[in-house]
């Protein structure tokens, strides 16, 4: 069952239905073009050569022998990139560097992971690029290497940088350690609030570094022309970063550089970084022809950036009637080979959901020899609030609440000040509760066998730069313009807000994602902005247009472009006194562009602010199977605050898609290394992600709490619903067996040892 | 990768004849869902590929006196297909249904299943508990040899240079027989079996007459364990007799620890899916109906 409950009922002729997406039938059809799909006459096929240690020093490498392999057009190393500077750059919801980053896609002094690029050959054919790679030699010194984030932590841990002192360090750093940074969040007197607190609740919890898992492995096609200009094909959320990255990383202008994103199969915050595209680009530099390169599968789950794993403690202090009075929590997280876990997010959502006096947060970002992790759905926020909602529901196990009641008691809202420092403004925290609490599914008994679980998450959604524009052609249909990869189906999302600013037919509206130099700088897709900030800079363009279209319809009636309204997209008379004139079409405007002034576009370009924060709850029934420790999913609800859901059809799948991936996080997902610090399981058979049959239909209920700083009220929806499934899981298995998980993933061999060290005490309660 | 010969035979002798003459670098293709899958990793780099699907007596299932003769190289989902057979080894056909998924099973035969030698192969558990005779043809001729000393060892078979598995036979079914096979897997397919158990009984009204148990994904090999099937035969199936048969299924893992499951946890689960498969095997035997691949 779906629950969409609209605020906008009848407001609307195009926002809240449910058409085909633009891209639906290329896609069904199989003519839509993917990263690996883009092939130029005379290319040459790129491969990496990778460490095969977790970390290693570089004493040399010799290429010769490869290039002398007839077929061989160009072999790079570190050595064909210039060194970069230390200077971070933004990439989305994470931060880098350019010294790590030009580290991170090829190996300099050390090899920082298994996996981590070390050459680059282009050949004539791919199984002449495998054999050089078989003829490159790296001279390695294989170094003690640090899987573990509390190993890496320890004094006398294998360091990975001889530079890293660590930031905010209290008293400041003097020795260098695998301990980046350390953050603190501080509202009220936690120490104070505990002080007075009826009920302490105190536990510590784990995850592990889970994958994005997109079906399309990254791929890309580069081609260096003689002039200095190149042109890059690649499956990105973001081609205005690979276009700045690679400028920078290959000492180029951006202007040389032109990206045109192909469609993209899945990257949830995976593709907001670069690893083949600059490879690829020296390659064809060197060798004067396009050069295409795809990661295989294995190569993905080693080397491109996973989400962390991370150490929670998670400290919840309430008077008896389960009012919050304290909160604390410290999460230390797992950066990968580089400094940047998205340690910052995961503490200031960790109690964001609530409305707590006093609050401590600590966070600490760690380096290890694991690939460099990146951006996945809401970055750490599944991590700390799989801590923070578990520690809540042992909670209101312990004062016997209803588990959605404590949290309406603390929910927080309008005015609710942050622990990180921001107030809220309108969001929708205690209305998603409610829609789950008098939803069919909370209110129907749980089967016999089976469990219920409840948790809550919290994730910010941001703004930031978007261009856009609109064209009307000589017909009077529109296409509109913009420049953010589609991941969820935003061009349907877009083409319905155009449709209903300009008043015109859906399906006369054609959106186009443009290459960079077809269009101005959008930020990447990511932190659910495009439906939000890209969708305001389209609906800015097609105003822009409006207010031409206006002038046009005043030059033909000759009155003042002030007395022209547009109404039902049509231009009309403001009222009587103007004058009696027959409303103008965008066609009838369209066939008269030449004589009234030339063609009719509209542009809008702005630093997006006002992004309107999300809520999800979700609600999880399950059994399981006490002798093998396997988990049953019966039935699954997912409630969020999604402002206006523009498409209902792809707002819900975004719902859906989150709870699947944050149910795998739960139940079996996780990097596996061995002693030597490699990955055991780069694969869909061992790395495993639910499959269809796992589960139900995943329930949703759309709660529409508009962003008042939004003309259609939209607010983020992709990355809230991956923060509750964890601990919603881990809830109702606590709640079937009595035994609360602490460490994830809860997959059958580790619950089942958990259920058999807790039989002796399970059977003395009994 | 070196360049691979396709040869397509007619007849078993003459698949045994291309076999020879590649001189230890042909493989058979039956569904190619594991072998293509290794050539393309680089496990397997074959010279020469002697496809057996156009031969006949190899794609076809056929029945004598209650025996029935499975071509190695038919597809799983012909298997399921075939009622007589399902109704005579429910359990030999549901574990050949648990490999893969709709689409592999269109390919993937029994017969593969065995010769890939992997410990976690479906089929061969319930093939094991169910007395199957594997058929091999070879320069020397034909020679019948038990499943459960078909494999040596991981990817290991005991078949000889040039030789082929024709077909697999399944013998005549007592009265009051029946079978099943359970195998767990952390998700609810496309996946492997952490371990996989087949038991076969033989009961008179509610005694076990007769009992085979196969053991899959706990030793280098798949096991017949005779102590479990010891443990069963002349009990009612009560509590003491099952946990004997349970024990003597953990006693027989000889597992190792991987990123699939513990050592603790397969011997475990070993215990409990023999109980399991024992009681759907009892239950088909009076009638009682049970599909679903969760051993739950
Ligand atoms: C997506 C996927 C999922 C899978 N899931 C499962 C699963 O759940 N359970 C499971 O057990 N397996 C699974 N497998 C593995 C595989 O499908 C099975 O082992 C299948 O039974 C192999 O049969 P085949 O006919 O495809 O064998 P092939 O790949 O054709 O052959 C396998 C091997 O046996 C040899 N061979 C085949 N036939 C003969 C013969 N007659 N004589 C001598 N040698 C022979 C071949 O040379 C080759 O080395 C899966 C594979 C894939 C790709």
């Amino acid at each position: 069952m779906s629950e969409h409950r609209p605020n906008t009922e009848g407001k609307y002729k195009w926002i809240g239905t449910r058409p085909d997406r633009p891209d639906g039938a290329d896609k069904v059809t199989g003519r839509a073009r993917f990263g690996a799909d883009f092939s130029l006459p005379g290319q040459l096929i790129g491969k990496v050569l990778r460490s095969p240690h977790a970390h290693a020093e570089i004493k040399s490498i010799d290429t010769s022998k490869a290039l002398a392999l007839s077929g061989v057009k160009g072999v790079i190393t570190a050595a064909d990139f210039p060194d970069q500077p230390n200077l971070i750059v933004p990439t989305g919801e994470m931060q880098v560097n350019m010294r790590d980053i030009t580290r991170n896609i090829m190996a300099r002094e050390k090899a920082l992971y298994e996996g981590h690029p070390v050459a680059a050959v282009a050949a004539v054919s791919e199984a002449i690029a495998k054999q050089a790679l078989a003829l490159i030699k790296v001279d390695y010194k294989v170094l003690p290497h640090v899987i573990d984030v509390a190993e890496a932590m320890k004094p006398g841990a294998p360091l990975l940088h001889d530079h890293l002192l660590t930031e905010g360090a209290n008293p400041p750093a003097s020795k260098p350690s695998n301990i980046a940074k350390r953050i603190e969040f501080k509202k009220g007197d936690a120490k104070a609030g505990f002080a007075q607190a009826e009920v302490v609740i105190e536990k510590d919890y784990t995850t592990q570094a889970v994958h994005q898992g997109y079906i399309e492995p990254h791929a890309t096609l580069a081609s260096a022309a003689e002039d200095g200009q190149i042109q890059v094909w690649s499956t990105t959320q973001g081609h205005f970063q690979v276009r700045g990255f690679c400028a920078r990383l290959l000492g180029l202008e951006t202007s040389q550089i032109r990206v045109t994103p192909t469609e993209i199969g899945g990257g949830f915050g995976g593709k907001t970084v670069v690893y083949l595209e600059p490879l690829a680009m020296r390659l064809s530099q060197k060798a004067g022809k396009p050069v295409k390169m795809t990661m295989a599968r294995e190569d993905v789950f080693r080397a491109s950036g996973p989400a962390p794993g991370g150490n929670v403690k998670v400290k919840i202090g309430a008077m008896k009637d389960g009012r919050i009075v304290a909160a604390e929590c410290i999460v230390e997280m797992q950066a990968g080979a580089f400094p940047g876990s998205p340690v910052g997010p995961a503490c200031m959502c960790s109690f964001a959901c609530y409305d707590i006096d006093n609050v401590y947060i600590e966070g600490f970002d760690v380096v290890s020899n694991r690939p460099k992790v990146a951006a996945y759905r809401a970055p750490g926020a599944p991590i700390s609030a799989w801590a923070v909602e578990s520690t809540l529901d042992i909670l209101a196990l312990q004062l016997d609440m209803d588990p959605i009641d404590l949290r309406l008691m603390n929910a927080a809202k309008a005015g609710t000040k942050t622990a990180y420092g921001v107030t809220f403004n309108t969001i929708g925290m205690v209305e998603t509760l409610e829609a789950v609490k008098h939803s069919a599914h909370y209110r129907t008994p749980v089967k016999h066998g089976y469990a219920r679980g409840v948790a809550a998450g919290f994730w910010f959604n941001i703004g930031a730069d978007s261009s856009a524009a609109s064209h009307v052609g000589e017909d009077g249909s529109v296409t509109v313009i913009s420049g953010n990869p589609d991941i969820g189906g935003s061009r349907a999302s877009l083409a319905l807000m155009a449709a209903e600013e300009l008043g015109v037919d859906y399906n006369r509206v054609r959106p186009v994602i443009a290459d960079t130099a077809s269009i101005g700088f959008n930020f990447v897709t990511g932190g659910s902005r495009v439906t939000f900030a890209t969708g305001l800079a389209v609906v800015n363009s097609v105003r822009d247009m409006i207010r031409e279209l206006k002038v046009r319809a005043a030059k033909i009636w000759k009155i003042d472009p002030e007395a022209v309204i547009w109404e039902g997209g049509m231009a009309k008379p403001a009222g009587n006194q103007v004058g009696t004139f027959e409303p103008l079409s965008l066609a009838d405007l369209a066939a008269q562009a030449g004589r009234t002034g030339g063609p009719i576009n509209g542009h809008a370009q702005l630093n997006v602010t006002g992004a309107g924060p999300g809520f999800g709850v979700h609600c999880v029934d399950l059994k399981v199977d006490e002798d093998t420790g396997c988990v049953t999913v019966g039935r699954y609800t997912a409630a969020q605050d999604v402002g206006t859901a523009i498409h209902p059809s792809y707002v819900e799948g975004q719902l859906q898609g989150g709870a699947v991936q944050g149910v795998g996080w739960a139940l079996n997902e996780e990097y596996i290394y061995n002693a030597k610090g490699r990955l055991d399981n780069p694969g869909f058979l061992d790395y495993r992600m639910p499959v269809a049959s796992d589960l139900p239909k995943i329930e949703t209920i759309l709660v529409e709490v508009p962003n008042p700083q939004h003309p259609y009220g939209v607010r983020g929806v992709g990355e809230v619903p991956i923060i509750p499934p964890l601990a919603a899981v881990g809830n109702a298995v606590a709640r079937a067996t009595g035994v609360r998980m602490v460490d994830l993933p809860m997959s059958p061999p580790r619950l089942s040892a958990a259920l058999d060290a807790a039989r002796p005490r399970r059977m003395a309660a009994e | 990768m070196s360049e691979v010969q396709y040869q397509s035979a007619k007849t078993v002798k003459e698949a045994v004849k291309m076999m020879q003459a590649a001189k230890g670098k042909g493989y058979i293709l039956a569904g190619g869902t594991d072998l293509l899958v290794q050539m393309k990793s680089g496990a397997r780099t074959p010279g020469v590929i002697v496809d057996v699907k156009k031969i006949p007596e190899m794609v076809s299932v056929a029945e004598k006196n209650g025996a029935f003769t499975i071509g190695a190289a038919t597809p799983a989902a012909v298997l399921g297909e075939n009622k007589k057979l399902r109704k005579a080894w429910p359990g030999v056909i549901e574990a050949c249904n648990l490999i893969g998924s709709t689409q592999v099973q269109g390919r993937a035969s029994a017969g593969g299943n065995l010769c890939n030698a992997s410990p976690a192969a479906d089929s061969v558990p319930a093939l094991v508990a169910a007395g199957c005779i594997v058929n091999v043809a070879g320069p020397k001729g034909k020679r019948a040899v038990p499943v459960e000393k078909f494999c040596t060892g991981p990817g290991k078979t005991s078949l000889k240079p040039g030789e082929i598995v024709v077909s697999l036979t399944l013998p005549k079914r007592p009265k009051g027989s029946s079978d099943a096979y359970l195998r767990l897997i952390p998700r609810t397919e496309m996946d492997i079996a952490v371990v996989g158990v087949g038991v076969s009984l033989t009961m008179k009204g509610d005694t076990v007459t007769d009992a085979r148990v196969g053991l899959g994904a706990v030793a280098p090999t798949v096991l017949l364990v005779e102590k479990a099937a010891k443990a069963l035969i002349g009990s009612k199936l009560d509590d003491a007799a099952l946990d004997a048969a349970a024990d003597a299924c953990s006693a027989a893992c000889r597992p190792i620890d991987d990123k699939r499951g513990t050592i603790k946890y397969r011997t475990k689960i070993a215990g409990v899916l023999l109980k399991r498969s024992a009681m759907i095997a009892r239950d088909r035997i009076h009638g009682i109906e049970h599909r679903g691949h969760r051993p739950v």
